[in-house]
């Protein structure tokens, strides 16, 4: 049967392969090329060496980005993550309604980040106004509250729907015999249910890890990196660096920087599945 | 293992084929532009038989508020020509990387805009030398082209000017009258008249800041223009890697004043839009608006509150100078410049459709009516706009219009390090030094950073 | 499961609580709605949380100046189009390249199946430049033909979920139908398609909540001169100078948001299960 198939390669298979070359492989690599090249449009490259992974630096931006990112990140992915599992607790107690408030905490996630975005832009600034407090523009603290709770209220309801389903999982009788045994509600939730939703509590932290780390249209939209770069997470920065500053020595440094980003997602994509890998051997 | 060895294979090779790839386009790219950039120059001046010729017109606007009006221009034009021209409008804010992507393509803008020396240095390998072109000839002044040693890379399309909108009804109310204020203390003395009797007359002075990225160019980029202007005309100069700030005593004065006589508190400022500020004036809660010609169809026309009557504009006095003869501040950010880049026919093309805006009767009228703009050429129409009405008054009776300096200024950068301390200052939790310290050393720092890229 | 009395006072004390967090929850759609039936100068930082008054609202008005003078319609049906094409194409081709890579041991099958799980990590930074070229030199830059670079971009988690769930097939059905005589094509389509209809929805899900809501993609690649998706349009609506035009932007919004929710409602347990089976799975 392999040989029966083999054969038909050309229509399983090639039609992904030459899509795959066009959208990804070939641009990645071109795209990694061009990291070590000075150009504005692709008329004009002119090979540089390492020089552009020398500008990374020149100012300050990227190492501020890094550290903003890496900020939201922790912060975010412990705040969804905390508040999904409490929600998701509470919606498998089968009381009235659980369905109906679902439904309700799931449905940001559907809107798409630049709608989001202004959403929450009208709604914040609203609210610090009418507080007599700076905008979110102005005021990166406040802007990196914004982009918090905008993020939790897109990804808890997304977070919350895979947790319910590891809980459902646990199974009744366990609950009950420990219940028997005279286990408290404390003892059960520590001892029992967070033990058993471990793999739903790693898959949700790193998929919040990663969409926080490359946030990008929540960002533009809401604060544009105002004031002055200070909200500026490291996906908007690369953008940032490479469209919207003129000048033909930065897109050179915007595609470095894409790179070293791209390294970056890497060594946390590796840690991921180091601990998948890991956790893969305790079962 | 095996997953993570390929991985790093594949990755390495990757690398390594990029390199290759990046070289290699160099070299035949660097042959290819020459070839391009000696063909077109020959003949600009046979462009006006071209119009048959199968050429088309990509126009990357910058102004999302003349969309509409561009939009009709370009199929009027196509209708009597029969040349295609398309017209794209950059999202607010999104120009520079909406050019910057559409330049890459292969069917890239013909006609794109920018803001000055500034904008032209990192763009003027793709502008066509307009040098003796039909439409350079038509400029009214030689000041309106962009020049790069002795080539013409940009001309400068549309006036605008900008200083104190009044609401004429309301400044009577308070008492007062336009002729009432013919200098910064003259300003002053109206303006804390106003305040005083704030709560008695029901609206304030000063319309609130917008100090977030909706209006903030009204302040760091409008306001510090003045300051820039006197200090660069005290010294003879029209540029400088050193600001000395000579007037920053002058900028505080007029921003001590604007914050201190707004419709609400100087710490509250920082929570305020330029639409709040807009609004504030279209719903009669302040006499000044510090704002450009550019606001006539946000303030006057259908659904809007005002007439023609019910508005001014006023020079903005910071106490500098000969106040007496100051005029509004009036100037361009906007220039055409020709994608050189483009085929022969295109640029052609592109040549003849800015000539026959500025020039026919079509193209005048709908830059003047539909676009409210004051165009700097020769046959240019009368505008409609009651701001520019005002600038050509003041110009007639012998006053002098303050330049747009802040073409000048280093970068976007520095306008927003200024900006921030603004902010601040405003709101109480910053000093006026932060300010000077942004202005004067932050001026510094960015030009040195120019020079060195 | 015996319910105490004790539980069922806390469940419905606990419900109160929920309910009123919803309400809080839907603030910001409900709070979007308001404002889009109110006049422009009455949409100020200071007056956002006011209930239109006889005064400020404007009915329709801003839904009618949206859709007419945005084109939002137009903006409408691209994303439709992209979203439906793309996501048909990569169900198709991925899940018949999933099906391969597994059931051929191949040099091809082991390195297909390695670079997309490679692609799955590669941010879309990295390649943004280098594709939107790409896709230009190729013309795939416009609404009708943008699915292909969808796939090459997109087919990584598409192949990755699609070979997680083959894994589990048995091959035994398979073998069997290439014993009644059938090629590999009625294979796929007539046996391992229904089994793998589960998955395919899931990952439609996925694909779908991406593709409808991509900004940047779109953004560099698509034609401007032509085609604008809605995520590209409702930016359009910051003018220069600063100004919003905030009620017809708002109106937009919920012309974006309201399908949205429909479609929610309506394939609601797919969605929730095409999330789980993806998360499970990625």
């Amino acid at each position: 049967m392999e040989k029966a198939i083999k054969r038909y390669w050309p229509v399983f298979v090639l039609p992904t392969l030459i899509a795959f070359i066009i959208g990804f492989v070939w641009p990645f690599i071109w795209g990694a090329g061009l990291s070590f090249c000075k150009f504005t449009t692709v008329k004009n490259v002119q090979f540089v060496g390492l020089s552009n992974y020398k500008m990374i630096w020149i100012d300050d931006t990227f190492t501020h980005a890094f550290w903003f990112t890496a900020a939201f990140t922790v912060v975010s992915t412990v705040l969804i993550n905390v508040l999904a599992f409490s929600i998701a607790l509470l919606l498998t107690r089968g009381m009235r309604g659980t369905n109906a408030f679902r439904t309700i905490f799931f449905l940001p996630n559907l809107i798409g980040g630049i709608v989001l975005g202004y959403i929450w832009q009208i709604l914040l600034n609203g609210i610090l106004s009418a507080l007599g407090k700076p905008l979110l523009a102005l005021n990166a603290t406040y802007g990196f509250w914004g982009l918090i709770i905008l993020m939790c209220w897109q990804q808890i309801g997304y977070m919350m729907i895979i947790y319910i389903a590891g809980l459902q999982n646990v199974p009744t009788d366990l609950i009950e015999a420990a219940r028997i045994d005279g286990a408290t509600s404390r003892q059960i939730l520590f001892k029992i249910k967070v033990p058993m939703v471990m793999p739903s509590v790693t898959i949700c932290t790193f998929l919040t890890l990663t969409n926080s780390f490359k946030l990008f249209d929540q960002n533009l939209s809401l604060t544009a990196g105002e004031p002055a770069k200070q909200s500026m997470m490291l996906a908007y920065n690369i953008y940032d660096t490479f469209y919207a500053r003129s000048g033909p020595q930065w897109k050179g440094i915007g595609q470095a920087k894409a790179v070293v980003f791209f390294l970056f997602v890497v060594v946390i994509s590796l840690i991921q599945l180091h601990f998948t890998r890991s956790k893969e051997v305790q079962q | 293992m095996n997953a993570k060895k390929t991985l790093s294979l594949s990755l390495a090779s990757a690398m390594a084929l990029g390199l290759l790839a990046g070289c290699g386009s160099s070299a035949s790219s660097a042959a290819a532009s020459t070839a391009d950039s000696t063909a077109p120059a020959a003949d600009s001046t046979s462009t006006a038989a071209s119009s048959d010729a199968a050429g088309k017109v990509y126009y990357l606007n910058f102004k999302p508020e003349q969309d509409e009006a561009w939009q009709d221009l370009a199929a009027k034009y196509t209708e009597e020509t029969g040349v295609p021209v398309t017209v794209v409008t950059a999202a607010s804010g999104q120009y520079e990387t909406t050019l910057m992507s559409e330049m890459a393509k292969s069917d890239a803008p013909t006609l794109f805009q920018v803001n000055g020396p500034v904008g032209l240095a990192s763009w003027k390998d793709y502008c066509y030398d307009l040098s003796g072109s039909k439409i350079a000839g038509e400029l009214t002044s030689d000041s309106y082209a962009l020049k790069d040693g002795d080539a013409t890379l940009g001309i400068g399309y549309v006036i605008e000017s900008y200083g104190l909108i009044t609401n004429k009804s309301l400044l009577e109310k308070a008492g007062y009258s336009v002729d009432d204020i013919k200098s910064f203390a003259d300003l002053k003395k109206v303006a804390e008249d106003i305040t005083a009797r704030k709560d008695e007359l029901g609206f304030a002075a000063f319309t609130s800041a917008g100090m977030d990225g909706s209006s903030d160019w009204r302040f760091k980029t409008h306001l510090a223009n003045l300051p820039i202007y006197f200090e660069y005309q005290a010294d003879g100069i029209n540029n400088t890697d050193a600001i000395k700030g000579t007037y920053l005593d002058n900028y505080k004065d007029i921003f001590d004043l604007y914050i201190n006589n707004s419709t609400c508190d100087p710490a509250e400022l920082a929570g305020k839009t330029g639409d709040d500020s807009r609004n504030e004036f279209l719903n009669n809660e302040a006499v000044f608006f510090q704002n450009g010609s550019w606001e006539y169809t946000n303030l006057v026309g259908d659904g809007k509150p005002f007439t023609d009557d019910d508005l001014t504009m006023m020079p903005i006095y910071i106490g500098v100078g000969d106040e007496a003869n100051q005029g509004l501040c009036t100037g361009t950010e906007n220039y055409w410049c020709v994608n050189k880049e483009a085929s022969e026919e295109d640029i052609n093309a592109t040549l003849d459709f800015i000539y026959w805006c500025v020039s026919s009767d079509e193209g005048t009228k709908a830059m003047a009516d539909d676009m409210g703009f004051v165009i700097p050429f020769k046959a240019a129409a009368e505008s409609p706009n009651l701001f520019v009405k005002v600038d050509n008054e003041m110009t007639a009776e012998g006053k002098t219009p303050v330049a747009w300096n802040f073409s000048t200024m280093p970068s976007e950068n520095w306008k927003n390090g200024v900006g921030s301390a603004l902010t601040a200052y405003a709101a109480g939790t910053g000093s006026w030094d932060d300010v000077v310290t942004a202005f004067v050393d932050g001026w510094a720092t960015e030009a040195a950073l120019n020079a060195a890229a | 499961m015996g319910k105490t009395a004790k539980d069922r006072r806390i469940n419905s004390v606990l419900s109160v609580v929920l309910t009123i967090i919803c309400i809080l929850w839907m603030y910001p759609v409900f709070m979007i709605l308001m404002n889009s039936l109110k006049t422009e100068r009455a949409i100020t930082t200071t007056h956002a949380f006011e209930l239109p008054t006889a005064e400020t609202f404007v009915g329709l008005k801003n839904y009618i100046y949206g859709i007419t003078e945005m084109d939002f319609l137009s903006s409408l049906w691209y994303s439709f189009i992209i979203t439906i094409s793309s996501v048909a194409l990569i169900l198709l081709c991925c899940s018949m390249c999933a099906w391969y890579i597994i059931r051929v041991q191949s040099v091809l099958s082991k390195g297909m199946y390695y670079l997309c799980v490679f692609s799955m990590i590669v941010p879309f930074q990295m390649v943004m430049f280098t594709l939107a070229k790409t896709a230009d030199s190729l013309k795939l830059n416009s609404p009708y033909n943008i699915c292909i670079i969808y796939l090459g971009f997109g087919a990584g988690l598409a192949v990755f979920m699609f070979t997680g769930f083959v894994k589990s097939m048995p091959i035994a059905i398979e073998e069997a139908a290439m014993i009644d005589g059938c090629n590999p094509l009625q294979i796929f389509f007539k046996v391992v398609c229904p089994i793998l209809k589960p998955t395919m929805i899931s990952t439609a899900i996925l694909e779908t909540m991406w593709v409808w809501n991509d900004y940047l993609l779109p953004t560099l690649v698509l034609d401007i001169k032509q085609y604008r998706t809605i995520p590209m349009a409702i930016q359009y609506f910051r003018g220069s100078y600063g100004k919003v035009e905030m009620a017809p932007m708002m109106a937009c919004i919920m012309i974006t948001v309201i399908p949205v929710i429909v479609l929610y409602l309506v394939c609601q347990k797919y969605i929730i299960d095409g999330v789980v089976a993806g998360a499970v799975k990625g």
